[in-house]
């Protein structure tokens, strides 16, 4: 027994090793504490009313310069989605879904004269983004880019951490430290302030520069169901939202997780016991 | 006892899930010896509840493997169109697209609508009453699946012996109320699931 | 192959069929093939080996149906048809993309098992180079799938894995110019490894028909390292090591589900879910977990030729490994000496592994700082001098401690069967 616990070992091992090679790949970076996520664990999900709240902030504060490419209006009401509700039988057919869609304004082509429109937005539509091209979005925001939001709560290194982290630890720069015009000191953002810094070479601050001013601010969102609107508070329901954009198979992907091992501990322990009875009159050391 | 009773059990199982062969073995084996007091059926019994365990399995494994194939989510999102009809002048027909496929909307004249119904009494290869096949108290509006019901083909609006629409592929002739009246298709053109929201706008799908 | 099947066509269907095309026949040779009883769990790992190859392939033929293969249209096809839109997706595409990970897990302990019971030795050479190829082409494969998602590591890894070719005299630039189909990595680039990538799997099916071919000519090899001497010695391999083998894929898949499951992104980059921009260059560049141990040894080596030779040249110690060995006996475990050198060894993958993810002028021991020692460009306390201590131990391993301990070690006390172990208690004890 002991040399088969080995052979588990060494593979979870091997996987571990390999896991965080990949991990501390990245140079280290200080991540604020955040409150414990709804979606933590193995049978974390999450809140949807969190979600509707996120909803909001990027609504009314992200989307001015985030797109969002990757999401359908049809995606917020889908099964476990912020306006998720199973009384519809697809979110297509979803009134707050529909409601959502038909504030935007969609490009098109009139199919009769074959012209350049705008129409009301489907269920089926996607995202608008605010700028037409990468070019357009550059120009706009004094050279950088501003990040699709679909994917970023994957696409960065901490996840829903690293998002609230940067967007309530916005610091007073430290003395002797030169920010550039346009720029941010923020210490979650990932760079190298050395060339920007007069003091001691040894204490170079961490953090890096951000072309993104503060985007929220204590009470800038009043939520619907009167949740308090502290910066804190917008900052923690809109990293839940972007996660929930990121990966809204999560909690189909755990609940399917959850029975697969189950079968598969059950299906290991009869495929031992078939073995060992097998192979129990066979001297094999 | 209970060698007795679970004997053929095992013989039973072993026959359906070709795992035999372990029972084999185990009962050929001849560096058997010293072990009378094993229960033989029960041994057999976990090799059969293993492998029926591996066959579950990778039957539960099979549906997400076929089910990818059937349409995505973005695809059933656009399954349904809303269409205003006041853009269809009488006696006239609209193409447009829906689920990827032609779909005539025919604005009928009076005189056609009267030609439809004056063939309901006919013998119809798919025997089907104009009114059947119309939104009551809209029956000036025809809205079928412009793909003949033979092999496919975009029937011609307008044309054939019957008013209707003629398929260039096969010849199949169809009524001005989508009926099949003659050649090699078996059914009428097909009415899709539609409603009419308001008098001038009606929601395909 | 020599008959070991009792196969007796009983039908007259089945002797028509035998007399035509043995198909039944071979398979019942296949499982009634007589393999040594005393393989150890470290054997499953051809099974389990076979079973990734099957998941990979049937997995990617699926997920082939929704990819789009182009510069505008891969990264959507991936993250926003596959993940979001296409039933289950988001689980094949899971099973695919750790799947390789869980595939070269799988390998290296096959491998390394190999390399420990001296399971290239004579007469399994070829069997090894076998082994070796598909190896290559795994290599191969999985590189130009991570490429297609079209993902900024995609696009990045590709870019510079493909220069690494350059670095050849004359041959080099035309030869990363025909890879690309064009002045850099671009669209023509994407669509030839999508199908180079489809293809390749089935390339590997056939060579790992060769290799189970070639294993059973001589037959298995065992932890004794002792060939098979008698029917005594030998069980069929259905059903005893079907049931085996299937018990190992069992705890095998289960962490095979933890990281589909739970940790879906652990053993991917994050870069990779921003699309490819040819524009900007990813702060770190880290190829997938299994490539890293080369990667480290290729920046172990300023020069960036010899660098790119040292890495297809550390691929090479294993093709030359079954003419390298010069022991008389096969497993470690008789041979005590070489038992550490080899542990030592698989450290040194692992320290590898670990140095090609790092910052090659990062201190490993933070604490210490700079030592002031500076040698050729690097302070001692950086991950590029422990790169190339493990590259010199690593190469040292096979063309030097391998040859010269095969002669000078003295082995304990071989047993004359695998039936009959001469002091059974000693071999069970250092198992």
């Amino acid at each position: 027994m002991l040399r088969k616990l080995t052979v588990l070992a060494a593979a979870v091992g091997l996987a571990f090793v390999a896991t965080s090679a990949l991990a501390a790949s990245t140079k280290e970076e200080p991540v604020a504490p955040s409150a414990p996520w709804s979606f933590d664990g193995p049978f974390g999900t999450y809140d949807q009313a969190q979600l509707q709240r996120g909803y909001k902030v990027y609504r009314e504060v992200c989307s001015s310069c985030h797109s969002m490419n990757l999401l359908a209006f049809r995606n917020l009401g889908d099964k476990g989605g912020p306006f998720w509700d199973p009384k519809y039988k697809s979110s297509v057919e979803n009134g707050y879904v529909k409601a959502i869609a038909k504030d935007y304004q969609i490009a098109d082509i009139d199919r009769d004269t074959g012209d350049a429109i705008k129409r009301p937005g489907t269920p089926a539509d996607h995202f608008v983004a605010p700028f037409a091209n990468e070019a357009a979005a550059r120009a706009s925001n004094g050279g950088a880019l501003p990040p699709d939001m679909s994917l970023l709560a994957r696409a960065r290194e901490g996840g829903p951490d690293y998002i609230y982290s940067i967007v309530t630890g916005y610091h007073p720069a430290p003395a002797g430290l030169t920010v550039p015009a346009g720029k941010f000191y923020n210490p979650y953002m990932q760079g190298d302030l050395s060339s920007f810094w007069k003091g001691d070479p040894n204490k170079v601050p961490v953090g890096g520069f951000i072309a993104m001013p503060p985007p929220l601010a204590d009470g800038k969102v009043s939520f619907d169901d009167k949740s308090p609107s502290d910066l804190k508070a917008e900052a923690r329901d809109v990293s839940a939202f972007l996660m929930w954009a990121a990966d809204p198979k999560m909690e189909e992907r755990k609940q399917t997780g959850l029975a697969v091992m189950i079968f598969l501990l059950v299906f290991s322990g009869i495929l031992y016991a078939s073995y060992r009875t097998l192979w129990r009159n066979i001297d094999h050391h | 006892m209970g060698a007795s009773r679970a004997s053929p059990v095992s013989l039973k199982a072993g026959r359906i899930e070709g795992e035999l062969k372990v029972a084999e073995s185990l009962a050929d084996s001849a560096s058997n010896p010293g072990h009378a007091g094993d229960d033989p059926s029960r041994r057999d019994f976990i090799h059969i509840v293993a492998a029926a365990a591996a066959v579950g399995g990778a039957a539960a494994v099979a549906w997400p493997l076929i089910d990818q194939m059937n349409p995505a989510a973005d695809t059933l999102a656009l399954a349904s169109v809303e269409f205003d009809l006041s853009k269809v002048e009488l006696g006239q027909e609209v193409t447009i697209a829906w689920r990827k496929q032609p779909l005539f909307i025919r604005h009928r004249t009076p005189k056609e609508i009267a030609e439809a119904v004056a063939g309901d009494h006919a013998d119809l290869k798919d025997p089907q009453t104009d009114a059947e096949r119309v939104k009551a108290g809209h029956a000036e509006w025809l809205i079928l699946l412009g793909s003949c019901t033979h092999l496919g083909c975009v029937p011609l609006f307008g044309q054939g012996e019957y008013g209707g629409w003629f398929c260039p592929c096969h010849g199949s002739v169809y009524d001005t109320s989508g009926r099949i009246r003659k050649g090699p298709a078996p059914l009428n053109l097909a009415v899709p699931e539609y409603a009419f929201l308001n008098d001038k706008t009606v929601k395909i799908g | 192959m020599t008959a070991h099947t009792t196969y007796e066509p009983k039908t007259a269907i089945e002797r028509w069929l035998d007399t035509r095309l043995p198909i039944v026949r071979l398979g019942a040779e296949v499982l009634e093939f007589p393999t040594p009883k005393n393989l150890n769990y470290w054997w499953t790992f051809g099974g389990i080996l076979s079973f990734c190859l099957a998941t990979q392939i049937v997995t990617g033929i699926v997920l082939a149906m929704h990819y789009q293969a182009g510069g505008a249209s891969a990264f959507l096809s991936v993250e926003q048809g596959i993940m979001r839109d296409v039933n289950y997706g988001w689980l094949i595409r899971g099973i695919h993309a750790n799947g390789a990970s869980m595939f070269f897990i799988a390998v290296y302990i096959h491998m390394f098992r190999g390399m420990y019971y001296g399971s290239y030795k004579a007469p399994r050479e070829l069997l090894w180079l076998l082994g070796c190829v598909i190896y290559l082409l795994m290599m191969a494969t999985a590189f130009m799938g991570y490429v297609l998602p079209w993902g900024q590591m995609s696009f990045w890894g590709a870019k510079v894995i493909t220069n690494l070719l350059g670095a050849f005299p004359i041959i080099g630039k035309p030869i990363t110019t025909l890879l690309w189909g064009g002045f850099a990595v671009d669209d023509p680039t994407l669509n030839r490894f999508f199908s180079l990538h489809y293809l390749l799997p089935f390339l590997i099916a056939a060579v790992v028909a060769l290799h189970i071919w070639a294993l059973h000519v001589p037959g298995n090899n065992n932890p004794t390292g002792v060939e098979v001497k008698s029917k005594a010695d030998t069980v069929p391999f259905h059903p005893y090591y079907t049931v085996k083998d299937g018990f190992a894929i069992g705890v095998f898949l289960i962490l095979f589900a933890v990281f589909i499951f739970y940790e879906p992104d652990a053993l991917g980059h994050a870069d990779n879910f921003i699309a490819a921009n040819p524009l900007v260059t990813p702060a770190h560049i880290v190829p997938e977990w299994y490539f890293l141990p080369f990667y480290a040894i290729l920046r172990a080596i300023p020069d960036k030729l010899s660098g790119v030779i040292a890495m297809f040249g550390a691929i090479a110690m294993l093709f030359a490994l079954p003419w390298l060995n010069t022991s008389k006996v096969k497993s470690m475990r008789y041979r005590p000496t070489s038992k550490v050198y080899f542990l030592v060894f698989v450290v040194v993958c692992l320290i590898l592994g670990w140095c090609g993810a790092q910052l090659p002028d990062d201190a490993v021991i933070p604490a210490l700082g700079k030592t002031g020692i500076n040698l050729i460009d690097s302070d001692l306390n950086s991950y590029v001098w422990l790169s190339r201590i493990a590259t010199a131990y690593y190469f040292a391993y096979f063309l030097l401690i391998t040859p010269i301990l095969g002669l000078r070690e003295t082995p304990l006390p071989v047993p004359d069967s695998i039936s009959k172990p001469v002091l059974a208690g000693e071999a069970a004890k250092k198992d």
